[in-house]
């Protein structure tokens, strides 16, 4: 994310530096400049930006990828039906066209921001940004960030959230860990959802998905569940309650944690310290950078 | 096909940077993509004609490096290629892996024209 203290540098380009420098000339005399800049430099400095916004409100972000039709809707409306005494919730769903997942959600009572996408096949951390303004937060422990159903995509966009959640649903066969590696190593938290479909599907082994899993060199948790079976998705929701006093633990300290994001190169998930800027999010509208920030490409 | 969007986040950067330089032309672009970006390089080179028209970098050369998938074992200390959907140590078959190498979607390197040049 920064072009300015060498954190970009890694063993595999510090070559580039070295034989460039900022401002070598090429044979023909034409200026070479090493830039070594991610190319999603403008979608992680606004989801940094996103994270700052709701660490300062304590709220846990879940960003949940999957297929369209694995369940994550249906996971989220049995999720709130099991915590939404527990805890605040919030979602932000994202689809091409419709509402109608927003509605699902707000008929369980809780609020939700429907972003259409129109033909993008991913939510990125501007829509976010838009999205959570039309929020509030107060009150908020849990916000669920439904992405649009896309294997592909959603894995390059850190959207501001600290754990990515992924759903491989019981249909769609147990190889998809290895079929879309990049999606499935991003994952925090593995889900097998429609596990009621295993007595019919039985071609589809759980052991041989978290197999498949593990290739990807994913320590992430691999559980079953389903919604038609409550005492299943006590895993789930075990996992949401102990990543929720981690996250209030992290904030105390001043520190919060970046999602994995594929498209990395030069970065990394995990805790970090927090960038030590303001910026006020409470109006609508686009930001102003303080100066004497951590930022370099005001 | 998020490789348009990333065109689009290309295109403003390599503008950006050609502005700080005062450059009158864009000529060549190198971006390092690797297998674990999530992004195509073929479809990266498909959408950028339709980005950078009318732009400084509309005749620019674009060239991507692809980077190979490489893991340290956190086990055993090899370092060792792998594939995409296989990231194990390729010295002891573990899966207590860090990837080295292969994730990178970086624009390395611009050659401009700058005036007088």
């Amino acid at each position: 994310m920064c072009d300015t203290c060498g954190c970009n540098i890694t063993p595999g380009n510090e070559h580039l530096v070295r034989a460039g420098g900022p401002h070598a000339h090429t044979e023909d005399g034409r200026a070479a400049v090493t830039v070594l800049a991610s190319l999603l430099g403008e979608n992680d400095h606004q989801a940094a930006h996103n994270r700052e916004h709701l660490d300062r409100h304590g709220v846990l972000a879940i960003n949940l990828m999957s297929s369209p039709g694995a369940g994550k809707t249906s996971l989220l409306e049995a999720t709130i039906e099991a915590l939404g005494g527990e805890f605040g919730i919030a979602v932000i769903e994202g689809d091409l066209e419709t509402e109608n997942d927003a509605e699902r959600i707000r008929a369980k009572g809780v609020p939700a921001i429907q972003i259409a996408t129109g033909s993008a096949c991913h939510l990125d951390a501007h829509m976010v940004h838009d999205a959570l303004h039309q929020l509030t937060l107060d009150g908020v422990d849990l916000l669920f960030i439904e992405n649009v159903g896309n294997l592909v995509c959603p894995a390059s966009f850190d959207l501001g959230h600290h754990h990515n959640v992924t759903l491989l649903s019981v249909p769609e066969g147990d190889d998809k860990p290895a079929k879309y590696p990049v999606m499935f190593r991003a994952a925090d938290l593995v889900l097998c959802t429609k596990g009621d479909l295993l007595g019919v599907l039985p071609e589809f082994a759980p052991a041989r998905a978290e197999e498949h899993l593990r290739r990807l060199a994913s320590d992430a948790p691999f559980t079953t569940v389903s919604t038609r079976d409550p005492a299943s998705l006590a895993p789930w929701f075990g996992w949401l309650r102990e990543e929720l006093a981690a996250q209030r633990a992290r904030t105390a300290a001043g520190h919060t944690r970046r999602p994995m994001v594929q498209a990395e190169g030069t970065r990394s998930g995990g805790v970090v310290h927090r960038p030590d800027h303001d910026h006020d999010h409470a109006g609508g509208g686009h930001h102003r950078h303080q100066a004497g920030g951590h930022h370099h490409h005001d | 096909m998020h490789e348009l969007s990333i065109c689009l986040a290309l295109i403003e950067q390599v503008q950006q940077v050609a502005r700080e330089h005062g450059a009158t032309r864009v000529d060549r672009i190198l971006l390092r993509i690797g297998p674990l970006s999530g992004v195509e390089p073929s479809l990266i080179e498909s959408a950028y004609p339709m980005v950078a028209v009318g732009t400084l970098a509309a005749d620019a050369e674009l060239v991507i490096e692809t980077t190979p998938v490489r893991v340290r074992c956190n086990d055993c200390g090899q370092e060792t290629d792998a594939r995409p959907n296989r990231l194990l140590c390729g010295a002891c078959g573990g899966y207590h892996t860090k990837v080295l190498s292969g994730t990178e979607m970086l624009l390395a390197n611009l050659e401009l024209t700058l005036p007088g040049d």
